[in-house]
């Protein structure tokens, strides 16, 4: 097995300056996807022991993608095993980091906090890390067209909670 | 009004704000919102949310990255995570599918393939999502895996190579299962998917492969000579099934070899 630091080859180098590049990203990513700093740093954290577990595995390809794919896969089961334990209370956020009004950020956080996770991560993936829906369909393991469904559904939704409007019922793919 | 021959879908609305439409079609749609108010509000209020939620959370990738994030910090990490606290996640496994698992003995046999891919698939959910302690034994050392195993769920037991699929084996885990204990291997693939295999002694006759789902996991359960196995893995049927060949292909001739 390769430990940390013996005879990288010009490869891995890249691959671990890539990856590192990525962090500030996926910090952003992250925080926005679980409105919480410490388990999005713990969710980064993951991300980053998988990718460099598994940078032999990684042939090529996008590796912004990969990790973004990485990310949302974690977050998706973090969310399941959640599903399983008993629902606490939630906190009031922390909204120190915030920019804006407070009152803004509220509404962000509480338009996101009510979108479904697909969707959520859709909107996240194309608005705020600025993915085309090409690689946000392959982060997603979805056809284009449901990246574009899910993605006018998202801000539909996003409308209508932040204009106070009762956000509709419908759970659709 | 004759350039607006071609109406303007809401899809590439979207594209228009996204920057995902053809530079020829841009000024059509710009002839269109100009005449067409309620789709230009629509449009306005996605930039406008955009904005928000870049004022929001941009600046989340200026900070100062915590050390613990830091590469050097995350490659210098021993690999003997692997190996601990995996008390601790059995004990809590136990505890969590005790009235499973007591149950399971008194069922009947036509239900066992049922009580098989039930465990199969609860072991799956809950070690799936382990980053740090997905194992008690690493897939580097499959030697001792092999013997460990086998020698606890009393039958010749073996790791199969998934690397025709993309998967890495993580490592497995000894587990509690319907007919005694079951061993348990994790599969990795290269966007972290995982895939699991589950084999214990099971009271049923031998079985053709079965295709089972539970919300987005799913399950390939057969048995042969009196063990049953399950893969386990994200529902994509044609996947599993991929998989489940190469597993299926390499406990048939593991049996062999020990006969």
């Amino acid at each position: 097995m390769l430990t940390g630091n013996l005879n990288l080859s010009p490869a891995m180098v890249d691959f671990r300056q890539s990856v590192e590049e990525m962090i500030p990203a996926l910090r952003r990513y992250a925080r926005a996807l679980t409105r919480d700093a410490d388990i999005a740093d713990d969710l980064v954290q993951d991300t980053l022991v998988r990718a460099l577990r598994s940078e032999r595995l990684f042939h090529g390809g996008d590796l912004r993608s990969w990790l973004y794919t990485i990310l949302t896969n974690l977050n998706r089961n973090r969310r399941r095993s959640m599903a399983r334990r008993p629902i606490l209370t939630q906190l009031p956020e922390d909204t120190a980091d915030a920019g804006g009004t407070e009152a803004e950020s509220r509404d962000i956080e509480r338009a996101l906090d009510s979108l479904i996770e697909d969707q959520r991560s859709v909107l996240l993936l194309v608005v705020l890390e600025g993915l085309s829906y090409r690689e946000v369909a392959e982060i997603q393991g979805v056809p284009i067209g449901t990246v574009m469904s899910r993605l006018a559904r998202a801000r539909a939704h996003v409308k209508s909670v932040i204009e106070g409007e009762r956000p509709p019922l419908r759970r659709v793919k | 009004m004759k350039e607006l021959n071609l109406p303007v879908t809401e899809d590439e609305l979207h594209a228009y704000v996204d920057g995902e439409l053809p530079d020829d079609r841009c000024a059509n749609v710009e002839a269109w919102l100009r005449t067409n108010p309620d789709d230009a509000a629509r449009v306005a209020s996605w930039r406008a949310f955009a904005e928000r939620l870049q004022l929001r959370y941009g600046g989340v990738a200026d900070e100062a990255i915590p050390k613990r994030l830091e590469i050097e910090k995350i490659i210098g990490r021993p690999r003997r995570w692997m190996y601990g606290a995996a008390a601790a996640a059995a004990l809590a496994f136990v505890a969590g599918g005790a009235i499973g698992w007591t149950a399971h003995g008194v069922t009947a046999t036509p239900s066992v393939y049922a009580a098989f891919t039930e465990d199969a698939l609860d072991a799956h959910r809950l070690y799936v999502v382990e980053v740090r302690h997905p194992v008690e034994v690493a897939g580097n050392e499959r030697d001792h895996l092999q013997q460990w195993l086998s020698k606890r769920v009393g039958y010749q037991v073996t790791p199969p190579q998934l690397d025709k699929a993309g998967l890495k084996l993580v490592g497995g885990r000894l587990l509690p299962g319907p007919d005694g204990p079951a061993a348990f291997f994790m599969y990795e693939g290269p966007s972290g998917e995982r895939f699991t295999v589950y084999s214990s002694r099971a009271k049923t006759a031998d079985m053709q492969m079965r295709y089972v789902t539970k919300r987005s996991d799913a399950s390939m359960f057969w048995s042969d000579a009196g063990v049953g196995y399950a893969l386990c893995g994200p529902a994509d049927r044609d996947k599993l099934q991929q998989v489940a060949g190469l597993v299926y292909d390499q406990v048939e001739r593991a049996d062999v070899k020990t006969k």
